[in-house]
């Protein structure tokens, strides 16, 4: 965080806004830099159908059982194989678009004959569920170290540097795809089942440990430059405690840059456990995972191509829409960006 | 520069030690006999004692750790041959030094990365220079929605479609293969043709972006006022002021993606079915294959700290501001 370019193009957030100050007295009432920020973004059309899409989506992961029990299917179920006709004899489902009808709205599985809606549906869950344990571990994590080390500095912050550069060194890809076999080894004997949960507990360790590290600099600078500033001396020089600082000076003017980050990291991580998954090192059959289908679509795809469309466009909408909120709630938070 | 150089170049070797030791000790101490592994199926307890011996697994995990590292810059003697100066052991799934192994496989992805990267720098920095140049107007507008749509596509299900449009649909090109440059050019280019684009589409939206994001800036700036204040042509302000200006964020960038794509684009040779280091990775950790997994993760941190010197040193010939040896960490 050096050169004003540097800072741009690395980090679409730039500093936070000036603490509030106090709001103006008379007739003129005075806005909270919170309202104000409520106010832009409500004013930002993108941003709210943005916001709205990424809802439905999180709508649609939480409330998966219900979705299932009103559509009357489970991610289990074989019906391809259960219900002759549905399959042909190539494993291939019937009918138009991968076997699309009013009974199985997206269709089957090749092979297994799986409802496509109710997986799509179940691996969004999936996948939300560990991407959120992620970024919050990820983020909190960034907190505590990029306030540890950008307010004490000295050597503790030379050696969280060292750290973060260590970390920041090692392929990061290759490192998720090597480890994932290691920890759910850890857990457990290779020779037995793996658990599920053991799976997915070593999918949110390997993406949390190299995950926090951007965050963690680039708060780290920001409290760097907080310490500096007239309030936090005023702090200092009317007798707060450090821990009191932190909590009452320092946090709430990181609110801006964690906010806007979360929103940029959530959707990387959800690609990159799909990712894993799509390698066949994530999560595996009959957990049902949005990565996976990725797996499955490619290699059916020349005889099945409507198998990739709807994970596809799902999660291309999904991502799509989650930097778009990014975008709009970085401007909302700080109008001098401008687009 | 020199002392710049020499500098970095101890902190990459330190930090190549460090990863090495922890992947090292994380590996083995994998509740799994990684004999059991090396001897494969049909094996007898004999087998297994004599790997034991001939691999020093009975050593403590320490000295296993510094046979290891003397190896790699020695060599060592296995029971199965001979493993000569860089020896990163035996593979325990092909039986060969995991080094041949490795040096069979780059051609592969550095192919891919240096085809790839001159696809996306191209269109990428193209389309960014125009966005920035018409700022406000359609073409910008297009350009950014389009690029923010792109940068959401993913290699795994954009390289399907793309696969079932040319090759299986309309068999405009042959299926994605490697064959040496200098054996077949022509092959050599048709063969990797789709990969590029593909992995091009993924990184040329984020290089539009940062382009276009970077240039605006600049073109804000005073001396490019008072360039153009003096009379300038727009093209010369353009391109010998603004331009230059924006490169080091670019550049930054670029050396990280380098350096990760030179260790291995797994998502990409995967969907396109080339053996290259990332393949190389993935199947090894399917197999729990350790020593490839121990090469393969040193090979690829290597690559990507040699790109971020060479970056580092980038800097100071693009901005003359950039004293290398003053600052701690350019």
């Amino acid at each position: 965080m050096s050169s004003p370019t540097e800072a741009a193009a690395s980090v679409p957030s730039p500093l936070p806004p000036a603490p509030s100050p106090p709001p103006p007295p008379g007739p003129v009432t005075g806005r909270s830099p919170g309202r104000l920020m409520r106010r832009r973004f409500r004013r930002d059309r993108t941003g709210v159908v943005s916001a709205c899409v990424v809802v439905l989506f999180f709508a649609v992961g939480l409330l998966a059982p219900v979705i299932s029990w009103l559509y009357g299917k489970d991610p289990y179920t074989l019906y391809g194989q259960e219900q002759p006709g549905l399959l042909d004899p190539f494993g291939f489902p019937a009918g138009p678009l991968g076997g699309v009808s009013g009974e199985h709205w997206f269709g089957l599985e090749p092979g297994l004959g799986r409802d496509v809606f109710m997986q799509l549906v179940y691996g969004i869950r999936t996948s939300l569920l560990i991407a959120l344990a992620v970024t919050v571990a990820t983020t909190l994590t960034a907190i505590a170290v990029g306030v540890t080390a950008g307010y004490l500095g000295g050597r503790t912050d030379y050696w969280l540097g060292r750290l973060m550069d260590f970390l920041l060194g090692f392929p990061s890809q290759l490192f998720f795809v090597a480890f994932m076999p290691v920890v759910v080894a850890l857990f457990v004997d290779p020779r037995e089942e793996t658990p599920t949960w053991i799976r997915v507990t070593a999918l949110v360790l390997v993406l949390w440990f190299l995950g926090w590290t951007g965050l963690g600099r680039l708060l780290r600078g920001q409290v760097l430059a907080l310490r500096e500033r007239e309030f936090v001396e005023a702090a200092k020089v009317s007798g707060a405690s450090p821990w009191r600082i932190v909590r009452k000076e320092l946090l709430p003017n990181l609110v801006t840059p964690v906010l806007v980050q979360f929103t940029y990291m959530l959707p990387g991580v959800v690609t990159a456990q799909a990712g894993l998954s799509y390698l066949g090192v994530g999560l595996v059959e009959p957990t049902p995972d949005w990565g996976r289908m990725f797996a499955t679509a490619g290699e059916v795809y020349e005889n099945d191509p409507a198998y990739l469309f709807f994970p596809g466009t799902a999660m291309v909408v999904f991502v799509v829409c989650f930097n778009l909120l990014g975008d709009s709630l970085r401007d909302a938070f700080d109008p001098r960006t401008g687009r | 520069m020199l002392r710049f150089l020499v500098r970095r170049t101890l902190g990459a070797a330190a930090v190549l030690l460090l990863i090495s030791a922890f992947t090292f000790f994380l590996f083995f101490s994998i509740p799994q006999d990684p004999a059991l592994l090396a001897c494969g199926k049909n094996c007898t307890a004999d087998a297994v004692a004599l790997i034991h011996r001939n691999l020093g697994l009975d050593d403590p995990v320490p000295l296993q750790y510094a046979a290891f590292m003397t190896g790699i810059v020695t060599g060592r003697e296995f029971a199965a041959g001979p493993c000569p100066a860089p020896c990163f052991g035996y593979s325990f799934a092909n039986d060969r030094p995991v080094f041949e192994t490795l040096a069979d496989r780059f051609p592969t992805t550095a192919s891919l990365t240096v085809g790839g990267a001159v696809v996306f720098l191209a269109v990428g920095l193209g389309a960014g220079m125009i966005a920035a140049a018409r700022r406000g107007t359609a073409t910008d507008k297009v350009v950014s929605s389009v690029s923010l749509v792109l940068s959401s596509m993913q290699i795994y299900f954009l390289g399907p479609v793309v696969l079932g449009v040319l090759v299986y649909g309309t068999g405009l090109l042959p299926s994605p293969s490697y064959v040496p440059l200098t054996e077949d050019p022509a092959g050599w280019f048709t063969g990797l043709l789709i990969p590029w684009c593909v992995m091009a589409v993924i990184f040329t939206a984020n290089y539009t972006r940062m382009a276009r994001s970077t240039l605006i800036e600049q073109l804000q700036e005073d001396h490019v006022r008072t360039a153009r204040a003096k009379g300038m042509p727009g093209r010369t302000v353009f391109f010998r002021y603004a331009w230059r200006g924006s490169l080091i964020p670019i550049v930054t960038i670029f050396g990280m993606d380098l350096g990760s794509l030179f260790g291995g684009a797994m998502i990409t040779e995967f969907t396109f079915g080339l053996a290259g280091l990332g393949r190389l990775a993935v199947d090894s950790v399917i197999d729990i294959d350790l020593p490839m997994i121990m090469g393969v993760m040193l090979f690829s941190s290597a690559l990507i700290l040699l790109c971020n010197i060479v970056v580092d040193a980038a800097y100071a010939l693009i901005d003359p501001r950039v004293r290398l040896d003053a600052g701690s960490s350019a």
